[in-house]
C-alpha cells in the first residue's frame, strides 16, 4: 500500500480514453455521483468511430447514425450527469497503489481511487520507411477523411478484412482505380462485401502481394509489391495508399503495471472488467480480441463503471470498519 | 464566429504568406471526424493567443488549390507559417499541449 499523503483533490474515478466504452463508463459513473474525470485523448477523442461514416448497426437508430454524431451524443449525455471531460492525452500512469495517479501532456498529475482504462486501439502500420513521413501526403489510415483528395487518381488499399474492402468500395466514389493489395489469395472479409468489391469495375486485386517499399518525395508516387509466392517484385504507381491491416490495442501506457496478453490486450478477470490491479478496470477495444463493435464496447464500458462503483463501495466499507476499530481500540 | 476566420485559395497569400505574425492554418473538411476534435482546440488557442499568432482555417472541400500546392493529402493537417515560410506541420489531430508547444516560441 502506498504510504504517500492522500492528495487533497483525490477523485473517485478517472477514465482514460473515450469512444463508446469510455463515454458509456462516464455516463454510468456520473449517474452514480462518482464525478468521473475523463481524459478523452486528443488524437482519439471519440475513438475509432470518429473515422467512420454511417453506423447502421447501433441498436436504437433505425435509420443509422453518423459515427461522430453518435460520439457527440454520448459525450453530451456524460456531461449532462456531471462527467468532467478533458481533451488531453495521458502520457504516464502509476496504478499500483491504492491512490492511482495519471499524468497529462502538460505534466499535470491527477489522483483517483480507481481508474478505468478505455484507451481503445490504434491503426496498425506496415512498418516501412517513408510510411510516417508520407502520411498525410498520400499515405492514409482514414478513407472517409482523405478519400476526396484522390479524385480521378489511381490508389490502393492494403488489407483483406472487412474494413479494407469497405474502404476500397467507398474510395471508388472518388478514385479512377482502386487496387486491393492482399498478402493471400482470398479475402477474409464477409461474403457480401467481397461480392460488392468483385463486381465493382473500378476495383482490381493484387493477390499474394505485400508492400515492401513506399516511394515519394513530397507526396506518394508509388509502392513496390512483392509476390508472396514467387518473391518477384514489381512497381505500382499510386497517388494514394490506404492502410487497413487491422488494429493493435493501445496499452503501452500501462505496460509493466497491468497484465496484458502477448498481443498487448489488457487481461481482465472472468466476465468482469477487473484487471490484475485492485481498482483498475479495462473496457472496450483495449480488451477485446473478438467483437470490437461500438455496442460491445459500450456494454463493457457500462460494466467497468459498475465494477468500479462496487470497488469504491467496498473500500468505503473497509475504511468505515477500520475507523470503528480504531475508535474501539485506543492506541495506548 | 469566434477568433478563427476562414481563409480561401483566393486570400491565402495575403492572409497567411504576407502576414507579419506567425499563422496557424487548420486544414479541415466537413466529413472528417478528427477535424471536429481539432477545431475547438484551435478556437481556444486563438482566444488566448490571437494577439501574437493568427489562427485561420481552410475548408479543403471548397479550396482545392492551396492544399494541392502544399502537398496536403490528409486531414486534419495543421501548418505553421512564419514570414511566408512553412516552418511546422502536424498531420492528424493533436492535443492542445502539443499545439501550444508548437507556437510557444512566438508567444
Amino acid at each position: 500500500m502506498s504510504t504517500a499523503a492522500v492528495p487533497a483533490d483525490l477523485r473517485d474515478v478517472i477514465i482514460v480514453g473515450s469512444g463508446p466504452a469510455g463515454y458509456t463508463a462516464a455516463i454510468y459513473a456520473a449517474r452514480a455521483n462518482l464525478r468521473p474525470l475523463v481524459f478523452e485523448g486528443s488524437i482519439t477523442a471519440g475513438g475509432a468511430l470518429m473515422n467512420t461514416t454511417d453506423v447502421e448497426n447501433f441498436p436504437g437508430f433505425p435509420d443509422g447514425i453518423m459515427g461522430p454524431e453518435l460520439m457527440d451524443n454520448l459525450r453530451t449525455q456524460a456531461e449532462r450527469f456531471g462527467a468532467e471531460l478533458v481533451a488531453e492525452d495521458i502520457v504516464a500512469v502509476d496504478l499500483t497503489g491504492y491512490v492511482k495517479t495519471v499524468t497529462d501532456g502538460y505534466g499535470n498529475t491527477f489522483a483517483a481511487r480507481s481508474v478505468i482504462l478505455a484507451t481503445g486501439s490504434s491503426y496498425r502500420s506496415l512498418g516501412l520507411d517513408n510510411e510516417e513521413r508520407l502520411s498525410g501526403h498520400g499515405v492514409s489510415w482514414c478513407a472517409t477523411c482523405d478519400g476526396f483528395f484522390f479524385r480521378d487518381k489511381d490508389i490502393a488499399v492494403v488489407g483483406g478484412g472487412d474494413s479494407a474492402v469497405e474502404e476500397a468500395t467507398f474510395l471508388t466514389r472518388f478514385a479512377r482505380s482502386v487496387t486491393l493489395i492482399h498478402r493471400r489469395d482470398a479475402l477474409r472479409a464477409s461474403k457480401i462485401m467481397v461480392a460488392r468489391a468483385e463486381n465493382d469495375p473500378k476495383i482490381s486485386f493484387a493477390w499474394n502481394s505485400e508492400v515492401v517499399a513506399i516511394h515519394g518525395d513530397k507526396s506518394l508516387t508509388g509502392v513496390t509489391l512483392r509476390d508472396t509466392v514467387s518473391g518477384e517484385e514489381r512497381e505500382l504507381a499510386l497517388a494514394g495508399l490506404f492502410i487497413a491491416i487491422g488494429h493493435d490495442p493501445r496499452s503501452d501506457l500501462v505496460a509493466g503495471q497491468v497484465e496484458r496478453d502477448s498481443e498487448g490486450y489488457v487481461l481482465t478477470q472472468g466476465k468482469t472488467t477487473r484487471t490484475n490491479i485492485d481498482g483498475v478496470f479495462a473496457c472496450g477495444d483495449v480488451v477485446d480480441h473478438t467483437y470490437r463493435q461500438a455496442i460491445t464496447a459500450a456494454g463493457s464500458g457500462c460494466a467497468a463503471a459498475l465494477d468500479a462503483e462496487r470497488y469504491l463501495a467496498d473500500l468505503h466499507d473497509i475504511a468505515h470498519q477500520e475507523a470503528l476499530l480504531a475508535e474501539a481500540l485506543p492506541v495506548g | 464566429m469566434g477568433a478563427v476566420s476562414d481563409v480561401t485559395d483566393a486570400n491565402f497569400s495575403d492572409v497567411v504568406l504576407k502576414s507579419d505574425k506567425p499563422v496557424v492554418v487548420d486544414f479541415w473538411a466537413d466529413w472528417c471526424g478528427p477535424c471536429k476534435q481539432v477545431a475547438p482546440i484551435i478556437e481556444e488557442l486563438a482566444n488566448t493567443h490571437g494577439d501574437k499568432v493568427t489562427f485561420v482555417k481552410m475548408d479543403t472541400n471548397t479550396n482545392p488549390v492551396t492544399p494541392a500546392n502544399n502537398h496536403v493529402l490528409g486531414l486534419p493537417t495543421i501548418q505553421v507559417y512564419v514570414g511566408g515560410e512553412l516552418v511546422k506541420a502536424f498531420k492528424g489531430a493533436k492535443s492542445k499541449s502539443v499545439l501550444l508547444g508548437a507556437i510557444e516560441e512566438y508567444l
